[in-house]
Parts: C-alpha cells; sequence; structure tokens
C-alpha cells in the first residue's frame, strides 16, 4: 500500500489521471471516436491509458494505422501481435491511389511521399469511415508547433488546422463542439514528455515494439544519419555498403526516413538512463521536421498529425 | 538494477507537479526569460541549440545589414558567445510568430528541477491575444509577471496581474527585466517593485516577491548575479522550488462529476470520472445530485485493482450500493457538504468572443461535466483595469472582464470559484458558431432579487395532472425520414383518446415548455445531440419520459404512451 501511495502522489500519477479525463471527455462528447495508432511508444501509452480509462469496459473506438506500408518489419509483427492478443479493433488504411501510382520516398522525396501516404491517407480514412474526433499520441515537448497545440484540436471540413483560429482551453473543459464534417483532434498525452512516457513504459510495464532498444542492425550512414536497412526495398547509393552496428530507434516512423542512434541500452532502464544524459532531441533523427524551418507547422495546417 | 538508475528513477517519480505561468506585456522578454530557464535547467538538446544559433544568425543578418550586426550574429552561429544567443526562439515556434518576433499564441514548455517537474505557459502579451493568456493562466499555481524595467507598469501588466488573481493563481513572482539596460539601478527597481507589490496585494495573491533580472543575460534566473549585490531575494528558480504544492484537494469537500457510465454487461454499473475535490471511501454515504438521492459507495474501482480510498485528482470509477439514476453531468457529494445548484447565479467572466456579448444571443455554459443552455440576462458591471473601478456596462467586448448575472435552464452543481477551481469554473460556448466566447468564475447564487419577484410558477405539477388527468410528459420519436408523419398520426390517435397533446420537431425549449403545462409533447429530432440533452433536461425538469423504439408500430407506441398515465399514478 505505501509504495501504491508514493506511486500516486507522484506528477506520473496526475499527468495519467488528466489523460483518463480527457480520453472519457472525448468519448462522452462525440458520436464516432477513432485512436490512431502508429504502433510506437507514444501509441503504446496512449492505448494503455484508454483501457485503464474504459476498464472493465472494453475500447469504445477502433483503432486506425495509417499504413504507408514502409513501417519496418518488426513495427508490423509487432502491431498484429498485440492487436490480437487484447482483441482490439483495428482498421488498417493505406492511399491507394499513391500505392497504384508508386508514390515511395526515395523518387518523391519526404515532403510529397508524406504528404500522400500519411496526410492524404489519414483525411481519406478519417473521411470514409466518418470519424468526428481522433486520438493522437502527439506530445507538446516533441516540436515547437506542437508546443502550440491544444489539447482538443479543431479541424474544419478540410481537416486542416488554423493555428490563430484555435479555441482558448481554459481549465479542464474542452469544448467538443463540431458541425457536420468538422472534427476534433485530442491529444491526451500533451502534458507528457519523453522522459515521462518511458518512466511510464517503466512502471506499468507497457510492451513496445523491439526496435528501440539496441541489437546489432545492418545500416548506412547517410549525411550523418544512420539508416536501417529492413528489407530489399532499400535503395543504396553508390559506395553505400550497410554494416552491421549497434543501434536503437528514439522515435519510429517510415524505416528509409527514421534515424537510429548508436546505443548500447538494451533495457527500459537503460533506455531512460541514456536518455537523462543525451543530448540530442528525440526529433533529431526524424527527417520529415527538418525540410524547412517550421516544416511541421505547415504538415499540421495540411491535415497531418 | 543498479542503485545509481534506481535513485535516479525515484528522484525523477518524487517530483511534484508545479503549473506557471509567465506573463507581461509584449516585448518584455517572456519568450527569453522561458528559454533561458530551459537553457539553464538543461531542458534543451544540443540539437535545439544549434537550430537555435542558425536562426539567431539569420535574424541578426536579416534584421541589419550591418557588418557588425553581421559579425554579431556570425559569433552566435559559431557558438561562440552564449550570450548572443537569442533565447526567445526556443520558444516562439509559430511561423508568424517569428517572422514578427512576437508571441501569439500559448506555448507549453517543460523544464525539470531538482525538486519539480514545471509545465510552463509561455503566454502572448499583446492585448489582441489576452485569451491566450487566461487559457495558460487557468490552470496555473504560480505566476511570473515580466516588467521592462525601462518602461514600468504598462496598462497590460496591470491587466495580467488582475486575470491571474482572478483565475485563483495564489503565488506572484515580479520579474523586473532587462535591468542590465539601466545599469543594474536599484531605484528604479525599486520604485517599479514598490508599485506593482502594492497593486498586486490589492488583488489578494498570497504571496507577492520581486526579481530584478536580465532575461537575455540571466541575472538571477537560476544563478545569483554578482551585479544586484543589494538583492537579497534569492533566484527565480530558488522561489518556484519553494512554492507549496497546491492542487492537492484532499481536505475539500468531495465533488464527483459523472463524466461517463460504463456498463459492459448487465451485472456493471460504474460511474466514470475525475474526483474534482476532496477524499472518498469505499462504504460513504454519498447523495446524487441534482436529484437527491442517498446510497452508498460500493467500491472504487481502477484498471489495477479496487480502491478503499481514493482523493482527488484520480480518476476512478464508482459502483453505488443501489440502482439509483446517476448520469453524465450529475455530481456526487457527501450528504452532509453538498454543492450548490444554481438555476441563477452571478460570475465574473473574461470575453474572448469577436462578437460582443449579447444578452438576447442563446449561449452554451460548460461546467464540470455538465452542458447547459443559458443566456445572459445582464451584465451587472465591466471592470476598468486602468484603475480597477467597476464601470457600468451594457455588454461586454473582447478581452473585457466584468460580473453577469446567468440563467441556466438546468442548474449548474457548482462551488464558488474562491472555494473550488474545479467546480466553480465554467466555459461560454456561442450555441451557433461553437466558439469559446467566455471564461467564468461562479461567485455564487444571484444575490438582489428584486423584491416580491416570484421566481417560479404557482400551480403545482401535482395539480396540474389531476386538473388535466394525465402527466405531462416528453416523449421521443426515433430519428427517421417519416419521423413527423408518425408523430402526427399518434397525436390524433392520443387526442381521440382524450389526451392533452401536441408535436413539436427538435425544439427543445417548446418540449419542455409544454412538459411543464402538463400536455403530452410528441418530439421529433435527428440530432444526438439534441436526443441527449432533451432526455438530461426532462430529467431535471422532473417531466416524465418516454423513447420509442423504431421497431414499435403505432399501436404498441400508443399502448406504452397510455401507459404513463399508469406509471404516474
Amino acid at each position: 500500500m505505501s509504495e501504491h501511495s508514493f506511486a500516486r502522489a507522484s506528477h506520473l500519477s496526475e499527468l495519467e489521471a488528466e489523460s483518463i479525463h480527457i480520453l472519457r471527455e472525448t468519448v462522452a462528447e462525440f458520436a464516432n471516436p477513432v485512436m490512431l495508432y502508429s504502433i510506437g511508444k507514444d501509441s503504446q501509452v496512449l492505448l494503455h491509458l484508454a483501457r485503464k480509462a474504459f476498464h472493465p469496459a472494453p475500447l469504445p473506438f477502433p483503432l486506425l494505422h495509417v499504413d504507408t506500408t514502409w513501417k519496418f518489419r518488426d513495427m508490423y509483427a509487432f502491431r498484429d501481435a498485440f492487436v490480437a492478443r487484447h482483441g482490439l479493433r483495428l482498421i488498417v488504411h493505406q492511399n491507394q491511389r499513391a500505392l497504384a501510382e508508386g508514390i515511395n520516398p526515395f523518387d518523391h522525396g519526404s515532403q510529397k511521399y508524406t504528404h500522400a501516404m500519411k496526410t492524404q491517407s489519414l483525411l481519406e480514412a478519417l473521411a470514409k469511415h466518418g470519424f468526428d474526433a481522433a486520438f493522437g499520441g502527439a506530445r507538446r515537448d516533441e516540436e515547437k508547433s506542437r508546443a502550440k497545440e491544444r489539447v482538443f484540436s479543431f479541424r474544419d471540413r478540410h481537416g486542416q488546422w488554423d493555428p490563430r483560429r484555435q479555441r482558448p482551453e481554459l481549465w479542464n473543459l474542452f469544448n467538443g463542439r463540431v458541425d457536420a464534417g468538422e472534427s476534433m483532434r485530442v491529444f491526451p498525452l500533451s502534458n507528457w514528455t519523453e522522459l515521462d512516457v518511458w518512466h511510464y513504459v517503466l512502471r506499468e510495464r507497457i510492451p513496445v515494439v523491439p526496435l528501440y532498444f539496441a541489437a546489432e542492425r545492418p545500416v548506412i550512414d547517410r549525411g550523418g544519419t544512420l539508416l536501417m536497412v529492413d528489407d530489399e526495398r532499400m535503395r543504396l547509393r553508390p559506395g553505400e555498403k550497410p554494416v552491421l552496428r549497434r543501434v536503437r530507434f528514439r522515435t519510429l516512423g517510415c524505416y528509409p526516413l527514421s534515424g537510429a542512434i548508436e546505443s548500447s541500452a538494451t533495457t527500459v532502464e537503460t533506455v531512460i538512463h541514456e536518455m537523462v544524459s543525451a543530448r540530442q532531441s528525440e526529433r533529431q533523427g526524424r527527417l520529415i521536421d527538418h525540410d524547412e524551418e517550421g516544416s511541421m507547422e505547415l504538415k499540421k495546417r495540411e491535415g497531418y498529425f | 538494477m543498479d542503485t545509481g538508475l534506481q535513485q535516479l528513477l525515484d528522484q525523477h517519480s518524487a517530483r511534484e507537479l508545479l503549473r506557471l505561468v509567465v506573463v507581461g506585456s509584449v516585448d518584455d522578454g517572456k519568450s527569453t526569460l522561458i528559454g533561458r530557464l530551459l537553457y539553464e535547467c538543461d531542458g534543451l538538446f544540443e540539437d535545439q541549440i544549434q537550430a537555435v544559433r542558425k536562426a539567431s544568425a539569420k535574424r541578426a543578418a536579416a534584421v541589419s545589414a550591418s557588418p557588425e550586426a553581421l559579425a554579431q550574429g556570425l559569433k552566435a552561429a559559431a557558438g561562440a558567445d552564449e550570450e548572443a544567443l537569442d533565447f526567445s526562439l526556443f520558444t516562439d515556434g509559430l511561423r508568424a510568430e517569428r517572422e514578427q518576433g512576437i508571441t501569439i499564441d500559448v506555448a507549453y514548455r517543460y523544464l525539470s528541477t531538482a525538486r519539480r517537474k514545471v509545465i510552463v505557459a509561455d503566454t502572448p502579451g499583446h492585448i489582441q491575444y489576452t485569451r491566450n493568456m487566461a487559457t495558460g493562466a487557468s490552470t496555473a499555481d504560480a505566476a511570473v509577471i515580466l516588467v521592462d524595467a525601462r518602461l514600468g507598469v504598462l496598462p497590460q501588466t496591470r491587466r495580467h496581474a488582475y486575470i491571474a488573481s482572478l483565475l485563483g493563481i495564489p503565488y506572484l513572482a515580479v520579474a523586473v527585466n532587462k535591468m542590465d539596460l539601466t545599469g543594474f539601478d536599484r531605484d528604479a527597481f525599486e520604485r517599479i517593485g514598490a508599485e506593482l507589490v502594492d497593486f498586486a496585494r490589492a488583488l489578494g495573491f498570497e504571496g507577492v516577491r520581486l526579481f530584478p533580472v536580465s532575461a537575455s543575460r540571466g541575472d538571477n534566473i537560476t544563478r545569483p548575479s554578482a551585479r544586484t549585490p543589494w538583492h537579497e531575494g534569492g533566484t527565480l528558480l530558488a522561489w518556484l522550488e519553494s512554492l507549496p504544492h497546491q492542487r492537492r484537494q484532499d481536505d475539500a469537500p468531495f465533488r464527483f462529476p459523472v463524466q461517463y457510465v460504463l456498463r459492459p454487461h448487465q451485472d456493471y454499473r460504474g460511474l466514470a470520472g475525475q474526483i474534482a475535490s476532496g477524499t472518498l471511501r469505499v462504504g460513504d454515504e454519498i447523495q446524487v445530485h441534482p436529484s437527491g438521492r442517498r446510497t452508498r459507495v460500493a467500491g472504487i474501482d481502477t484498471f489495477d485493482g479496487p480502491l478503499e480510498v481514493a482523493a482527488s485528482p484520480a480518476s476512478v470509477t464508482l459502483r453505488l450500493a443501489d440502482e439509483v439514476d446517476a448520469s453524465r453531468g450529475d455530481v456526487l457529494a457527501h450528504v452532509d457538504q453538498p454543492p450548490l445548484a444554481l438555476h441563477q447565479l452571478d460570475a465574473m467572466l473574461v470575453w474572448f468572443g469577436e462578437q460582443p456579448l449579447d444578452c438576447a444571443r442563446r449561449y452554451l455554459v460548460k461546467q464540470a461535466t455538465r452542458t447547459a443552455p443559458a443566456h445572459i440576462e445582464r451584465v451587472l458591471w465591466r471592470k476598468e483595469l486602468a484603475d480597477l473601478s467597476e464601470q457600468p456596462a451594457e455588454s461586454l467586448s473582447l478581452n473585457d472582464i466584468g460580473r453577469v448575472r446567468l440563467v441556466c435552464r438546468r442548474p449548474l452543481l457548482t462551488d464558488p470559484y474562491r472555494d473550488n477551481r474545479r467546480t466553480g469554473a465554467f466555459i461560454v460556448i456561442d450555441a451557433l458558431t461553437h466558439d469559446t466566447v467566455g471564461a467564468g468564475m461562479v461567485l455564487g447564487p444571484a444575490e438582489d432579487s428584486a423584491p416580491g419577484k416570484v421566481d417560479a410558477s404557482l400551480v403545482t405539477q401535482p395539480e396540474r395532472r389531476a386538473k388535466l388527468g394525465q402527466p405531462g410528459a416528453i416523449v421521443l420519436l426515433p430519428a427517421s425520414a417519416d419521423a413527423s408523419t408518425r408523430a402526427f398520426q399518434l397525436e390524433r390517435r392520443l387526442f381521440d383518446l382524450g389526451w392533452h397533446v401536441s408535436t413539436t420537431h427538435g425544439d427543445m425549449e417548446v418540449a419542455l415548455a409544454l412538459a411543464a403545462a402538463g400536455l403530452v409533447a410528441l418530439v421529433h429530432t435527428d440530432t444526438p445531440q439534441t436526443r441527449r440533452a432533451l432526455r438530461a433536461e426532462a430529467r431535471d425538469a422532473g417531466a416524465a419520459w418516454l423513447e420509442l423504439d423504431a421497431s414499435e408500430d403505432l399501436e404498441a407506441q400508443l399502448a406504452r404512451v397510455v401507459s404513463l398515465r399508469e406509471a404516474a399514478r
């Protein structure tokens, strides 16, 4: 009991209670919510909080994975096993037209590729199923334009975000009113930091994709970014030859666009230890953030998460 | 796990959360102060610092093409001089903000100190964005207000201090910034300090502290400054770490706004919600508001197992000993400590709407988990922030603050804001545009009712029932394409059977008025929000309620309405 009440008093428990409140509030106020599931550590934490929020009832919404088809193989395997084990409803959506056109991260560049396979694909999926609220695992500490995002983030009929027209958001009173066609992006992890997420993964023993832990993996060094060669589709440039290095990922996306870091951290504890002494931010390995200054903001305006 | 790592983890989990808001006028250095705090508390990563180095150089070059400026920028880019870093670039994240060099919207930053995890709300100073400042201040435990040492106290400084006090922030630090530009002039500092401290004390802050700082150079932020030997108040960071943790309200009266009803199967009915204040134990006798039904708490459930006791701010699920009706918007409280149930109340209101407050317009009020249609009966006065006087006013415009009389169609289950920040707060939503147009703080029941004024009907429901031979009722028809046809057919049949009956399409107010007059109101509507709200309001108004099923034919529907009369006896 004493250990338990100690845990209760920590800021993690306060964040947990706040996130559960947000999850329940959304489900109470919207007709057709969905949870975006990207298989990353934030998704795992969000899903865990959702299971807590509605226990002992099953999740009152499905999960949606916007699949670019370029995720790591480990991620697909983890997704399928996890969903099966917990009997979750999962919708997988791929932008069929973009696939037919052969859009890929090599020929079209990260911007066009991301727009087609993530932004467009997400908007397509939300419209197809008529979702009026979508949970996302984004945190305000990730990136500067995310720091400006509300917990309840209003989107117009075209799924677009206008940072100048955000609704004031006071106390824990969220305005969930939308008209037909409009929707809300909801971010229950807004106030969590990367360190909080890992600490919570440890405290709650939440399973995460093994790619977060160090192992020997075939990588190439492209201009200082370590890219893992996950399958035969990887386009190698002249002179590039994969070599085995001990690496892990702090953030997971499409494998040709996710930089790894050299690491020896093989457990959650050592990941936390490494992070506390790390001097590089989490999104540093995210190529899509660095296309130009403010690029995340532009993507969000168009409807990206 | 090795002991060093275990210690690190324990230390991190034992930190208390503190929510801080940084306010002040345009250009007095809020973003720079926060950037400095992050930088010195190791809240920034190498690549973020590098990015800001680059941007600082670019900006310096763009602002002026003079060789000196360019050289300075390049020097910063090379990382040679920490003081040439533009700390504001760590926080102003939107393109328009960078272009204009101002903060438009509130941004949240996170930093860890030895004792605290701090969520910092960086708020805009520009008057046009006061609503965003209030957003950041609503959850804060402490406020830092910045004053430019060269300019002294500005109208916007007073406005922000007033809003911070209105929102119930107990602790205020006044950071007199840009001291380096006044040569660390002690007299100027004390003059500004005295003026603002008097003002802040009048506003009712529990503690007000003064700091002479230079955000761009780092004096008295996390390190005591050698340039202010006369200052004995320590650093801003030490102050932050010394503040008591405010938000835990274990001793306050227990309030549990029901958020969501969990009913996975017939044998389980749990009321999910976050404890707004107070402490609850299994076995406690509690009362459901507004119905007044009493019962006991049979269990406090969580994913991690049942609890014997739970306190604010935990999110839990409660099981009650009896099958009492309780749903979203209701509030559970201990029997001896009920909340106020107010149809008419006085409140302080901060107006955010581009359109001025309109007493003839219908708004929605969201308070705790309850949303009720409402209107502002009148504006009692508007605060003149220059001198804090109360001015007569007909309306409130953008960023005005005033005292209003609010009338809600469903009672708010509330407490005065000064007693309970969770249950005493509400937002005002424009029913038409859905914009959040106001933030309100409950003062208490409406005062000064006109002498001899009658508030409620002098005819009681039992009298009406006896006279008409039927209960007033709302009958909700299933949503369908031919809903109006079916309603009129049902109305005809009921009328022929001697019922007093009428039909309405979707208008909640008409339906409630008809039922209150003792009629049977047949309502058809296809919007889920109206259906839900109607049900809640009928319940609060004590009107009989019946929802017909799409699978029933006319005869079956008729039989169910007729049975209302039996049920009412």
